[in-house]
This record gives C-alpha cells, sequence and structure tokens, in this order.
C-alpha cells in the first residue's frame, strides 16, 4: 500500500481541513451530487430542478411561509438535539408531536378561561402532556435496559393512534365529514406578527426554546454533565451524574419541545387538529437530519435547519416547476446523514495499520 | 369473534411472516454484534423491489429473487459503513431507514407516475399452496398462505441449530461475544460483520417481498409500518435467539390478526393499528422486570 501522507502538507491547508465546518458543508454537498445524479438517472434536468427548490423556497412570496416551517423543523430538531446531546436517539417526535397537539387543541376548545389565559394554557397543557408521555423512555432505559432509540420509536405509533381516536371519535367537527375537530375560538389562535400570513409567535416561542437550550447547554452545571454523558458515558457516571436523572429530565425537555411544536401548529391556521396533518408533512425527521448534521449544537442548529428548510418547502416548489417528485428532499436528507456517518471512511483510511473494531 | 379455529391461526402466521423474517436477520446481526436497526427501511425496500421486479417480469418469483438481491445490495451501506468503516451503526440506519422512504416514493413517481400506492391489475402475487387444500389442520393453516410462511418457520429453526451447532455459528456468536479474542483467534471480524449485515438485508428483501406480494398484492408509500422496529424489539425480546424470535414473532402476529379481529367487530380502527405496539412493550417490559427481579434473588 502506498503511503498517502507522502509529501508534508502546509500547517494552513491541514487547520482548514479540520475545521469543524467541513463535515456539514461537505455532507450536503457530497447530497447534492448524489441527487443530481439519482435525477440524471431518471431523466431529470438537476439544474432545473434545484433552481426550482431554492426559488420554490426563497423566492420574496414564499419566505413567509418557508419561515414558519423553518420554526416548526427547528423546534423538532431541539427535540431530537436535547438527547442527543447526552448520546440517546429520541425517534418518537411524531408521537409527541401528535400529543402536545391534541392535547392543546383540547384545551383551546373546552377550557373555560378568558381570552389572554388559553393561548398559554394550551400550549403550556401540549408541552406539559408530551413531556410526561416522553419521559416514560427514561425509566424504561435506566430500570429496565430498554434503549430509548427502541422505546420512543414503539411508544410514538401509540400516541399518534391515540390522537387519531380522539379526533375521529370525541372531538370530531361533525358537520365537516373530515377527521378533524372544530375550529379553535378566537381566543385560542396564536398572535401574528406585523402582516405576515403563515410565520406567527410560535416562531418566536421556538426561538426562546432555542436561547434556553444553549444557555442550558453551554452555561450550567446540567449542560456540562449531559456533554459529558455524550462524550463517555462510563466516565461520567464515574464522575458521579445521575445518568437516571439526567435521562428523564432530557426526554421530558425534549417531549415539552414536540408538544410546544404540536401546540404551535394546532393554534396556528386553520385552528384545527386534523387527523395526519401534523406529522404528514415530515417535519420529525428533517429536524432529525438537522440535528445530527449539528451534531445536536445549539447554536449549529439553525444553520442546518435552514438547509433542510429550503429542501422541504423547495421540494413543492421543484415539484411544481420542474415536475421532479417531492420525495426528492427525502432522499437528500437520507443521503446527507448516511453521508456524515460515513466521514470515518477518512479515519479508517488513516489509521493504516489495525483492524477497526467497535 | 372467534380466535379458536384455525383460520385465524393462519392469520397469526401471515401477520407474523414478514417480521419474523426481518427479525432472524436482525437477530442475526446482534449475535455478532452489529445493532441494526435498518430493518424498517430494508423492509421496505424489499417490498418495493418485489413489486417492481414482479411487474416488469410478470412472475412474482422473479420478484422475490429481485428483492432478495437488490435488498442484500441495498444493506451493503450498512455493512461496509458499520463494520469495515467503522460508522455509527445507528446513524447509518437512521439515515437508510429514510433514504428507503425517500427513494421508494420516489421510485413509483418516477418509474410508474403514480404517488403513494401502485397495484397494476396484472400484478403476480406470490402463489398460493392451493394443493394442501382439503389436508386437515396442515391445509386449514396454510393452504392460502405464500410458500415463504413455511420458510420463514424452517429457516428460524435452521438458524437456531446453525448458530448453536456449528464452527461457523460459534465463531459468529465469538465475533459479537468477544472481538478481539475473536480475532487474535484468527477469526476475520470485518468479514463476518459484513457478511451478516448483507444476508440480513438478503432476509429484509424477503421480508419485504411477503409483504407486498405475499400478504397483499400492491405497493404502498411506507407500507411496513413500523414492522421493522417490531422485529428489532423482538431481537431484544428473544435476546438475539432465532427460537426465540420465532416465539416473539407469532406473538406479534397474534396481537395484529386480534387487533383486526377487533376491528371486524366495531372496535376502532385506531386501537388495531396501535394493538401490536402495545402488546410488544408489555412484554418487553414484563421481561425485563422479570429478569430483574431474579437478578436481584441471585444478589440477595
Amino acid at each position: 500500500m502506498s503511503t498517502v501522507d507522502a509529501a508534508p502538507k502546509p500547517p494552513l491547508f491541514r487547520a482548514a481541513v479540520r475545521h469543524p465546518a467541513v463535515v456539514p458543508v461537505g455532507a450536503v454537498l457530497v447530497a447534492v451530487l448524489i441527487g443530481a445524479v439519482i435525477m440524471v438517472a431518471s431523466g431529470i434536468d438537476p439544474v432545473r430542478a434545484y433552481t426550482g427548490v431554492v426559488e420554490g423556497a426563497l423566492a420574496t412570496d414564499n419566505l413567509d411561509y418557508t419561515l414558519s416551517v423553518f420554526g416548526l423543523i427547528l423546534g423538532m430538531a431541539i427535540v431530537f438535539a436535547i438527547p442527543l446531546r447526552m448520546g440517546e436517539y429520541n425517534l418518537g417526535g411524531n408521537g409527541q408531536l401528535v400529543l402536545g397537539g391534541i392535547t392543546a387543541a383540547a384545551v383551546g376548545l373546552y377550557a373555560p378561561l378568558p381570552c389572554a389565559l388559553l393561548v398559554v394554557a394550551a400550549v403550556l397543557a401540549g408541552a406539559v402532556a408530551a413531556g410526561l408521555f416522553a419521559a416514560i423512555s427514561a425509566p424504561l432505559s435506566e430500570r429496565l435496559g430498554i434503549p430509548v432509540i427502541i422505546s420512543t420509536l414503539l411508544l410514538s405509533p401509540i400516541a399518534v393512534a391515540f390522537g387519531s381516536y380522539l379526533v375521529r371519535f370525541r372531538m370530531t367537527d361533525t358537520g365537516s365529514g373530515v377527521s378533524q375537530t372544530p375550529r379553535l375560538p378566537d381566543a385560542a389562535h396564536l398572535g401574528t406578527l406585523g402582516d405576515l400570513r403563515y410565520a406567527n409567535v410560535g416562531l418566536v416561542l421556538v426561538l426562546l426554546v432555542l436561547v434556553v437550550f444553549w444557555l442550558v447547554d453551554s452555561r450550567t452545571a446540567v449542560g456540562f454533565e449531559l456533554r459529558t454523558l455524550g462524550a463517555n458515558r462510563r466516565f461520567g457516571a464515574y464522575g458521579g451524574v445521575h445518568i437516571g436523572r439526567l435521562n428523564l429530565g432530557a426526554m421530558a425537555a425534549a417531549g415539552a419541545v414536540a408538544g410546544v411544536v404540536g401546540a404551535v401548529m394546532v393554534l396556528s391556521p386553520p385552528y384545527r387538529f386534523i387527523d395526519g396533518a401534523l406529522t404528514a408533512p415530515g417535519y420529525t425527521f428533517a429536524g432529525v437530519a438537522a440535528a445530527l448534521l449539528a451534531g445536536g449544537r445549539p447554536l449549529l442548529l439553525p444553520l442546518t435547519v435552514a438547509v433542510f428548510t429550503i429542501l422541504q418547502v423547495g421540494g413543492a416548489g421543484m415539484e411544481r416547476d420542474a415536475d421532479v417528485p417531492r420525495q426528492l428532499s427525502e432522499v437528500l436528507q437520507a443521503v446527507v446523514i448516511i453521508v456524515l456517518a460515513l466521514r470515518t471512511v477518512v479515519e479508517a483510511r488513516r489509521a493504516r495499520t489495525g483492524r477497526a473494531t467497535t | 369473534m372467534n380466535v379458536l379455529e384455525w383460520s385465524f391461526v393462519a392469520a397469526v402466521l401471515m401477520a407474523a411472516t414478514p417480521v419474523l423474517l426481518a427479525a432472524l436477520g436482525g437477530a442475526l446481526c446482534a449475535q455478532a454484534g452489529v445493532f441494526n436497526i435498518a430493518l424498517e427501511g430494508q423492509m421496505l425496500w424489499g417490498a418495493f423491489a418485489a413489486v417492481v421486479g414482479s411487474h416488469y417480469s410478470g412472475s412474482a418469483w422473479v420478484g422475490v429473487l429481485i428483492a432478495l438481491v437488490s435488498t442484500a445490495a441495498f444493506s451493503a451501506i450498512l455493512a461496509v459503513g458499520s463494520a469495515r468503516w467503522a460508522a455509527d451503526p445507528i446513524i447509518v440506519a437512521i439515515g437508510v431507514n429514510l433514504l428507503a422512504v425517500g427513494l421508494t416514493g420516489f421510485g413509483i413517481r418516477v418509474l410508474f407516475d403514480v404517488s403513494g400506492t401502485f397495484s397494476p391489475p396484472d400484478l403476480q402475487g406470490l402463489h398460493r399452496m392451493t394443493f394442501l387444500d382439503g389436508v386437515p389442520v396442515v391445509g386449514d393453516v396454510l393452504a392460502r398462505q405464500s410458500p415463504l410462511v413455511p420458510l420463514a418457520i424452517v429457516l428460524a429453526l435452521a438458524l437456531a441449530y446453525w448458530l448453536s451447532r456449528s464452527a461457523t455459528g460459534l465463531r459468529l456468536r465469538g465475533v459479537g461475544e468477544h472481538p478481539e479474542a475473536a480475532g487474535s483467534l484468527g477469526v476475520d471480524v470485518t468479514a463476518y460483520r459484513t457478511t451478516v449485515v448483507l444476508a440480513a438485508g438478503a432476509l429484509c428483501g424477503l421480508a419485504g417481498a411477503q409483504l407486498a406480494l405475499g400478504n397483499v398484492t400492491v405497493f404502498t408509500e411506507n407500507m411496513t409500518a413500523g414492522r421493522g422496529w417490531i422485529a428489532v424489539a423482538a431481537v431484544m425480546l428473544a435476546a438475539s435467539r432465532p427460537a426465540w424470535v420465532l416465539v416473539a414473532c407469532v406473538g406479534f402476529g397474534a396481537a395484529e390478526a386480534f387487533g383486526f379481529r377487533l376491528q371486524g367487530v366495531g372496535a376502532p380502527q385506531q386501537l388495531a393499528d396501535a394493538a401490536p405496539y402495545i402488546v410488544t412493550l408489555l412484554v418487553l417490559v414484563a421481561t425485563r422486570l422479570r429478569w430483574l427481579r431474579r437478578t436481584r434473588e441471585v444478589a440477595v
């Protein structure tokens, strides 16, 4: 085998290659290239398709809508990122989202509260319900050894079915014939931002959550313990971190954020909980992809979420303008994750001798 | 509603088979020390490949073969990534699952210009074993099934025997138990792990084929609907032992078939949707609690 690093590289080059931004940017570029190959193979003009993506997401008329989707995906990215900081995978976002949404809808419809309190109560109730639900995974993991990734995945469809049952049989808008709740009263509508039609106070709420996540992650002992566990679980336990308590907190917080996102979706136009409408757009897994790309780091999240928001919203524009199936944005999300995970090939090459054992 | 009749047993086996095939793949991986949670996506790819193969060739068996081979190829991402390049198998698998959803949805749009569901009227499904009609018990249970159903059961028993009684089976378990020790004895850890993940891919291909050409004759976007995750849970329940995987998957099949019958007597569809997950979780918790209590008694 020939030696790869025969000529010494200038330090500037090496520093540039080691920069933390190289990996995520590289992953996105590779995904865009692979997407282009898939399109060419399917007889689609990639340049036109990608132009469609960017225009669909960033044209002035669409920015308002893009911004609202950005808020929702950012929320779901935080949902996955919080447990990711301690090395756990929360893949139950859909169930937590639905539970938060249906709870917010129930409070909005039935709680006898004065105007100003109703919105707040609905959001809080959504957060609490989804937070409690997500927290179930913590004792299952710490006491019974069922990994969080498994329990969240098994719990999620139960919550989705429960929400679907409520909206179909208990909270149905009987006149409409569609599986949806009645329209929430005006008092339960989230406030608007100026004259924007889509982006509303919900976006501000999610940005606030991000700030809190960033502060806790970087400025508090809890954040330090989270990151220690994520880096090396046994060292963290040896250092006196209460894994069980931290896991409970992380999962409850993640679920609560999902609940807020679900509540925001229900308390925004068309102001109803519609069966399947919360999970259908796929914000949960766009959030997962964005959080993985950012390595769960709070300050990188807005950037990676922006990338996936453009893909997601632009996917619809691409379908309209260039007749490219919008599923291509899912393919690109997936390729980003896979490329990101496979970056270890570089390290595997570097360690020329010895077998890589996990 | 009568659950004590042979047609119910048949429904249980039908529901259990796709999950069983995928779970056997997952169990092999777990025995070799690879946590394979890409079963869901690989099964979905298998279902898509089987339907595409059957549609273009006009033969269901060609569809099965294409599902088997192409899903093994699809699983090369995980095989090479986790075994050779030491990538995190969980993150690769999350990507693979998402990729399968995207690619299959994209595929039916590009190939057939339909979205959601692809079911051409001339799509060939797997033949039922109608020659068993009239045979007592066996005929009642198997005559309406595809040959993949008994094959899955035989495979489970054969894998159980192979893992515990053969030299290669022993080496495979060694690779999972203690990779350094196995390596020092001259077992090629990377090769074992790569092969096992590819084999799991082939099994998921069969699972998908059974789902899309055996249980029904149609491809629907995201038609696996969490069966791959139930398979992962079944592997956990069975502590990766193939014979117990069989038991766990039959249990799951019973939950699904029972939920389906409940729906027939007027229970909401959502209960049927949730039943397999509720049962899987409860059984998982119960076995873990029992195990916990037993280890505590030993400690005292």
